[in-house]
């Protein structure tokens, strides 16, 4: 990778933490056991689950056995989706899904699966212009036919932080299963999940500084959930599949860091992003912060800007050394605004020029400074490309 | 050593341009890969022949492996606008067009070729078989390619001084079979695909079906007639039937009938026995000079009427900058109007238009 390169796309990902490597890499060769073996291998690999196990459990708040280890955060927001769906099916013949229109695909696309071959009508809950679900609006929607609500933490393209715990307490209120996928929210927002009141929250490590690979699902209690992978029974019965140690371990160890460190990277964080945004809307003629200007993921600023295309906007900053993200472009080349930026209610000629800058635990005033003397001139090539 | 300069070169995913991008690497360049996203008709995506995402895939697969930098250009609304609905219009005015042609001028050494320049690039390349020469200071010529088999000068007439001076075509020097060993040789990951000469919009599907479906006007029947006048069936109309087409014509009759010529003004189409189809002589107009100058005096030249027809010799007389009269020293059965007469002399591409009907 050219040294000269400035990432600021952690949102798509991180690297991982050293720290977090050097817990994992004994279990790959020295540690190899089976959790599931009764011999001594065996016994040394479930100490290892079952203390990252206790580990999450104290990051989340909620206990160990309330902790079920997945393959990642989409893993856990399917598990979590179609799990509870069809067992509250099964149970009280409940076959309303309510999600919000900003959801991850993970959540989106297996709700929409839901309601085309399995029968569950899917209902979209309204949001404001700013991307966030505003508590006393879906409480009209909350009937004893939903089986589950999902509604995200924080939007991974606007940033926008939705106010769980309210809506937690609504949903307990009406004793219905409440889901959030707090996948980007996970790095920075506090994930206790008793003060959450939620019933069901998604994680993925690599988004705060873990392997990619691995992400756990907060089951709460009480709360059923039919597995979507079945197997030899482990994670409760939840998730079969051997475990995964080194990663689990990983997770948690990454967890336990970032939980650690949060108000420190926070600190150093929300003062860089705040001067970004400041410079590139005083900067920028033609330019809007996307979601909520302070309701919003510390490190994540998203803009929009009139008469650009997304993904010429990422060629050139990526030809200039600038590792960005928009939620319009697209890999293939066939760029569309994206369904959370439609739910802005923002015009197409605005919401095809879309751009997201993630900054990380390493990101350094001059990188930015670096970025922001360079971002006006890209952005006006950008336009003269569309003419 | 310093870099050859930066160069953007359009990839498909096929052998052609990725040998070509390998050589450019090998040849010093700073290479920066693109692929155009063009037009297909909406759930058609895995048919369309050059930018499917199987294809895609593979031209990343090929940058990666090559370590350039890869974008997708999104073009599919320039491309439907300027390539596929001209492609409908001039068939809907009966002439048969070549939107290899309309793509060229206005997507690759348009569009594309542009935005190659303002990411600062000195250069495009492209895969095609042909070769770019310099002659003298600021003047370039197009030459056929190496490999005569395949030749590709034929859609490239269209460019100009200005476009020449920053194309390459590494392929311009090797055949084909050399390609393929060159793909080898690099390890490159393209699979081979058929070499199918359909439109890439069109899919696997019929043209004639895809007009049905774009243009309410196509279908629309009239009369057959021989040279003599006399109606011998009806057609479906003009657009779905080409000048030399035999098959398809559907005429009980006892000796075989070919396409003579389409009447649109009339909407009638004239066929007849093979004696009497063809013609000595064209109209070419939106004529290219490549050289920038328009001959003063007629002169004689090689002539290609269709991608893949033999050349012939003939006598070319321009009437205007942009028009010429070209005369053959025999009858050629396939002049078919909207395609394009390019001319030779030798290794050169001279330049070439676009034959009118009648």
């Amino acid at each position: 990778m050219n040294s000269s390169k400035i990432y600021l796309d952690y949102a798509a990902t991180t690297p991982v933490d050293p720290r977090v490597l050097d817990q994992m890499l004994p279990y790959f060769n020295h540690i190899f056991g089976n959790s599931s073996s009764i011999h001594s291998y065996g016994q040394q690999a479930e100490a290892a689950l079952e203390n990252a196990r206790e580990q999450v459990a104290h990051g989340m708040n909620c206990l160990p056995g309330e902790v079920i280890f997945t393959s990642c955060g989409s893993e856990s927001d399917n598990l979590a989706l179609r799990g509870a769906a069809l067992a509250a099916r099964k149970l009280r013949g409940a076959n309303t899904i309510l999600i919000s229109p900003v959801e991850h695909h993970a959540v989106s696309h297996t709700a929409r699966q839901l309601a085309d071959l399995f029968g569950f009508t899917c209902i979209s809950l309204p949001v404001n212009q700013l991307g966030a679900v505003e508590p006393e609006k879906i409480i009209p929607y909350l009937t004893s036919d939903v089986a589950i609500v999902s509604i995200i933490y924080a939007n991974n393209e606007i940033g926008t932080i939705n106010p769980i715990a309210e809506i937690g307490a609504l949903c307990r209120e009406h004793g219905i299963i409440f889901h959030t996928d707090a996948v980007q929210a996970a790095a920075y927002l506090s994930i206790d999940t008793d003060q959450l009141k939620v019933d069901l929250l998604s994680i993925g490590a690599h988004k705060f500084y873990g392997p990619k690979g691995i992400g756990a699902l907060y089951v709460r209690k009480g709360i059923s959930i039919i597995p979507n992978q079945t197997g030899g029974g482990q994670e409760f019965g939840l998730r079969s599949g051997t475990h995964n140690i080194p990663y689990i371990v990983g997770l948690a160890e990454a967890l336990n860091i970032a939980q650690a460190e949060r108000v420190a990277r926070v600190e150093h964080l929300l003062p860089l992003r705040n001067y970004l945004v400041g410079r590139i809307l005083e900067e920028i003629p033609d330019s809007q912060l996307t979601g909520h200007p302070q309701q919003r993921l510390p490190n994540h600023a998203s803009f929009v800007f009139r008469g650009v295309n997304g993904n010429t906007l990422l060629m050139l900053l990526d030809m200039a050394g600038f590792a960005c993200s928009s939620g319009s472009a697209c890999k293939t080349g066939s760029p569309e605004p994206s369904d959370v930026l439609l739910a802005l209610g923002l015009e197409r000629d605005w919401a095809m020029g879309s751009l997201r800058i993630t900054l990380g635990t390493g990101t350094t005033p001059a990188e930015i400074d670096h970025f922001l003397n360079q971002l006006p001139q890209i952005i006006a090539e950008a336009r003269k490309m569309e003419r | 050593m310093t870099s050859p300069g930066h160069v953007v070169v359009a990839m498909s995913g096929g052998v052609d341009s990725s040998v070509a991008a390998a050589l450019l690497v090998q040849q010093g360049f700073q290479v920066t890969g693109m692929m155009l996203r063009l037009w297909n008709e909406p759930g058609s995506e895995a048919e369309n022949r050059c930018c499917t995402p199987d294809a895609m895939q593979m031209a990343r697969r090929v940058a990666g492996k090559l370590g350039i930098p890869f974008y997708t250009i999104d073009a599919q609304e320039i491309f439907k606008q300027t390539v596929v609905d001209t492609f409908v219009n001039e068939y809907a005015r009966t002439v048969t067009p070549n939107p290899c042609l309309v793509c060229n001028r206005h997507i690759r050494w348009g569009f594309l070729f542009q935005r190659a320049l303002a990411i600062g690039a000195n250069f495009m390349a492209t895969g095609h078989y042909a070769r770019v020469q310099q002659v003298g200071q600021g003047s370039w010529q197009l030459l056929r390619a190496i490999d005569h088999q395949k030749d590709q000068s034929y859609v490239l007439h269209v460019l100009q001084q200005d476009q020449l001076a920053q194309s390459i075509f590494p392929l311009g020097e090797y055949t084909k079979s050399q390609v393929r060993q060159l793909a080898h040789q690099f390890n490159l990951p393209v699979a081979e695909r058929s070499e199918s000469q359909d439109l890439c919009f069109l899919g696997n599907d019929d043209y004639r079906n895809f007009l049905t479906r774009h243009s309410e006007n196509i279908q629309n029947p009239g009369p057959i007639l021989d040279r003599s006048g006399k109606k011998i069936g009806e057609h479906q109309g003009l657009a779905f039937y080409t000048i030399g087409q035999r098959k398809g014509i559907r005429l009980a009759s006892p000796i075989p009938l070919y396409v003579l010529d389409k009447d649109s003004t009339r909407n009638t189409l004239i066929v007849g026995p093979l004696e009497e189809l063809g013609k000595d002589e064209l109209i070419a107009s939106e004529v290219n000079w490549i050289s920038g100058k328009c001959p003063e005096h007629p002169f004689e030249a090689n002539i290609k009427i269709r991608y893949k027809a033999q050349e012939v010799t003939g006598s070319i007389t321009p009437l205007s900058d942009q028009k010429v009269h070209i005369k053959f020293r025999s009858k050629l059965r396939d002049i078919t109007p909207g395609q394009a007469a390019v001319f030779y002399t030798d290794q050169v591409c001279l330049g070439g238009g676009i034959i009118q009907p009648d």
